[in-house]
């Protein structure tokens, strides 16, 4: 869930807001405090980082520093669908250069980027655990599964159809239903 | 109740939710609730059969099971009206299971794809917390440490340390205020058991933790685990407030008066924090950088107190081992390593899932007998073990068996349990350099030798790889890696170099064909091979043409294309577009 862009029609900073306010100087705080700003409001705003500061005691430049350490603490914002590709072992040896590839010329976007739309951000992850899947890509949560390029085009285009018809959200072919028969 | 009721269950491990699990478990909501009906829908961890996810197992009235593979949701509705509403199995569509089991003995994973993980009953129903009670109300601490010593339980994170010797250590120390910590923060790229059993049976961890403090004398916890496995954190969450509720963990468990409690800390995704000094400075908030030890963690951990930390593996042995006993435990395993470990198969494999095998078990006998060799049909060429910290065993010391000495001896290491199955289309010199690119990422940057030496060593490789390697190469690879060991502060340094090490030790021969002929046999490094396509295959579609940004393709609408090999950049763009299969990397 913590990749998860915030509902638009709730208030996003209410859950950062509500656990900012119960801090009573318990220690090792940090670092949920940060999970919990990013999950309202998809990235952490320099605002959040402030209002930490002032909160925790802990000076803003330290909390950046933890901020930059950790792969999961973005500062810029996300696009509306996050894509996460597998890069583990497992997903390597079967080829997820190929796959990653394949997303950049699609997207026409580097991995750590934004589309210029706006709908997509592209991200290459160290493992996702779901190895006998391999190659595996994650669109927000749901995980695809045995991809090659052809299917990753396929889906991505789905996604792009969808936003553009703005038709109201259909799940998108399960991945069961891609899986080839298993040899 | 089991036996009376027929029962479905539905594999629901992260696997099998990326399989599409969630909604054939809808679809056998749907048919199950609108009557005719009365069997019962349950979720379950994972099975271990990963290749086959969606997995569902049903459970007749008479406690016979039977397991069904590749299940979709448009399947559920046959297996409802055959083998639910007329009790007829489809034959085509079960799993055999039995070459896969025989060589099994589960301890760690007794309940995973067993129970319904969510379920606080069902655990207790198969001895859960029993254990806790027996240690509460039978057994002094020490007598629980001479058990878990005598077992030989060792840490099944990877070192292998013995818990027996560090629980001790944790106890004899004076401080009142100790603290247990179960690392599950499974970073290694290709490793999924620590994930499964957290997801498949989170109380036993639980129930591990709370006898580690009752031994050690501690009376807070937290579970270290990575915000990477959302699902693992929310049962994980769950089965914590169910545990409490119910007197097994919190305050005066039941009724002895012993007082533990849990906290579940995300970790924020750092490799380096599997390592237990960076561990503890991210449990506290800050950036996750290793430190000197001593004083080690048992003498002074978390916020100065001692703290004991075991992995999520280590932590499932513990109940049951007190309940059956060391010698039963001892029973399995060899002279120094004993009772199961479990493995993640993956990679070129035909049979990949979570496995629990007795230690001293030939890694042939894993590949082969329980994973059914490889994809391909032909040899495995080689096995990695250990992720980033571990190495390649070559397919020739496949006889070697599970064994934290024996695995050291390899160049390779236990580790946490990857296994990594690779057939001739893997390239050795690639997969080192994977490895090293991950490492070099993770590295902290505190030491000089692993911040600076890993991406030395990954220039090198990646030189090698793009046919601009030297001869020379190989010597300052292995002298490098000699000294990036002996110098960094922490596991994650020292063990670094190991993918690199052993591919040289083993493979020496690929990178020297990298090298001096220009060649990748494998077929992967790009800039090392010929793109061709085959005239047979070919129908002349354009894509390919259109794909090209360099124009090396060529060729008449509806006729065999040809790429000019001078022109050619070797990006593989032609690759990913052709739906002909037609193009071929020579």
């Amino acid at each position: 869930m913590a990749h998860a862009p915030a509902d638009e029609n709730t208030n996003p900073s209410h859950a950062f807001g509500r656990m900012l306010w119960r801090h009573r100087g318990e220690p090792g705080m940090l670092i949920p405090l940060l999970q919990a700003a990013q999950d309202s409001y998809g990235h952490i705003p320099q605002l959040a980082v402030e209002q930490i500061s002032e909160v925790t005691g802990i000076p803003a430049s330290e909390i950046y520093g933890v901020i930059t350490f950790y792969k999961q603490f973005r500062l810029k914002p996300v696009g509306k669908h996050l894509i996460r590709l597998c890069k583990g072992t497992a997903c390597h040896v079967v080829g997820a250069d190929m796959i990653a590839q394949t997303v950049a010329d699609e997207l026409k976007v580097p991995p750590d980027e934004t589309t210029d739309d706006g709908l997509f951000t592209f991200t290459v992850v160290a493992c996702l655990g779901c190895c006998s899947l391999a190659p595996v890509l994650m669109i927000d949560e749901e995980a695809y599964g045995r991809m090659t390029p052809q299917q990753v085009r396929r889906i991505l285009r789905q996604y792009r159809q969808r936003a553009a018809t703005s038709l109201r959200a259909t799940i998108p072919k399960a991945p069961s239903a891609v899986l080839p028969a298993n040899p | 109740m089991e036996g009376s009721v027929q029962q479905v269950l539905v594999g629901l491990g992260s696997c099998g939710i990326a399989a599409g699990g969630r909604r054939v478990f809808d679809r056998f909501a749907e048919l199950i609730d609108s009557g005719r009906d009365d069997s019962v829908l349950k979720q379950t961890g994972c099975i271990g059969l990963c290749y086959r996810e969606v997995l569902v197992e049903v459970r007749d009235r008479q406690g016979r099971r039977t397991l069904y593979g590749e299940v979709s949701p448009e399947r559920v509705d046959r297996i409802v009206a055959e083998h639910l509403h007329q009790g007829k199995v489809i034959a085509e569509w079960v799993v055999e299971t039995s070459e896969v089991f025989a060589r099994q003995q589960r301890i760690v994973l007794r309940n995973c794809g067993v129970i319904d993980p969510a379920n606080l009953d069902e655990y207790r129903a198969r001895d859960g917390y029993r254990a806790l009670a027996k240690v509460l109300t039978q057994m002094t601490p020490a007598q629980v440490i001479e058990l878990i010593s005598d077992a030989g339980l060792r840490g099944r994170g990877g070192a292998g340390f013995p818990t027996g010797t560090k629980w001790r250590l944790a106890q004899a120390t004076k401080d009142p205020h100790k603290y247990v910590v179960c690392n599950a923060d499974e970073g290694d790229p290709g490793a999924f058991m620590d994930r499964s059993v957290l997801e498949g049976d989170p109380h036993s961890v639980l129930e591990g933790m709370a006898i580690a403090a009752y031994a050690i004398g501690a009376s807070h916890g937290y579970v270290y685990v990575r915000a990477e496995y959302p699902e693992a954190v929310r049962r994980l969450r769950q089965a914590i407030a169910q545990a409490t509720g119910h007197g097994c963990l919190g305050a005066n468990i039941l009724g002895t008066g012993f007082h533990f409690e849990v906290a579940l800390k995300e970790g924020a995704g750092a490799f380096v924090c599997g390592e237990e000094t960076a561990l503890i400075a991210s449990i506290e908030g800050k950036r996750g950088m290793p430190r000197v030890r001593p004083p080690f963690p048992v003498e002074s951990g978390l916020w100065g107190h001692p703290t004991c930390i075991n992995n999520v593996e280590t932590l499932a042995n513990v109940p049951w081992i007190i309940l059956h006993g060391a010698d039963a435990f001892k029973a399995c395993g060899t002279s120094g390593s004993k009772g199961t470990k479990v493995f993640a198969l993956a990679g070129k494999v035909r049979r990949g899932g979570l496995v629990e095998v007795p230690m001293g078990i030939s890694i042939n006998e894993v590949i082969n007998e329980i994973g059914g060799g490889t994809v391909s049909g032909r040899a495995f060429k080689a096995v990695q073990m250990g992720g980033p910290s571990g190495g390649c065993i070559p397919a020739w010391l496949g006889d070697t068996p599970i064994d934290y000495e024996q695995l050291t001896a390899s160049g390779a290491i236990m580790g946490s349990g990857g296994m990594v199955v690779m057939d001739e289309s893997t390239c050795m010199v690639d997969v080192a350099r994977f490895f090293l690119s991950f490492t070099q990422n993770e590295s902290c940057g505190k030491c000089t030798f692993c911040r600076i030496g890993t991406k030395r060593m990954l220039e090198i490789l990646e030189r090698v790889c793009a046919g601009q390697g030297r001869i020379e190469d190989l010597n300052l690879l292995a002298e490098l890696g000699e000294q990036i060991k002996a110098s960094s502060l922490c596991g994650l340094g020292q063990t670094a170099p190991n993918p690199v090490l052993t591919t040289l030790r083993y493979f020496l021969e690929e990178y020297q064909v990298h090298i001096a002929d220009k060649r990748c046999p494998a077929k992967v490094c790009l800039a090392l091979v010929e793109f061709w396509i085959d005239p047979e295959k070919c129908n002349g579609c354009g894509l390919c043409v259109t794909a090209c940004d360099v124009g090396a393709i060529s060729g008449e609408k509806k006729f065999p294309h040809r790429i000019d090999g001078g022109a050619c950049v070797k990006c593989a763009r032609c690759l990913t577009v052709c739906r002909q299969d037609a193009i071929e990397k020579r």
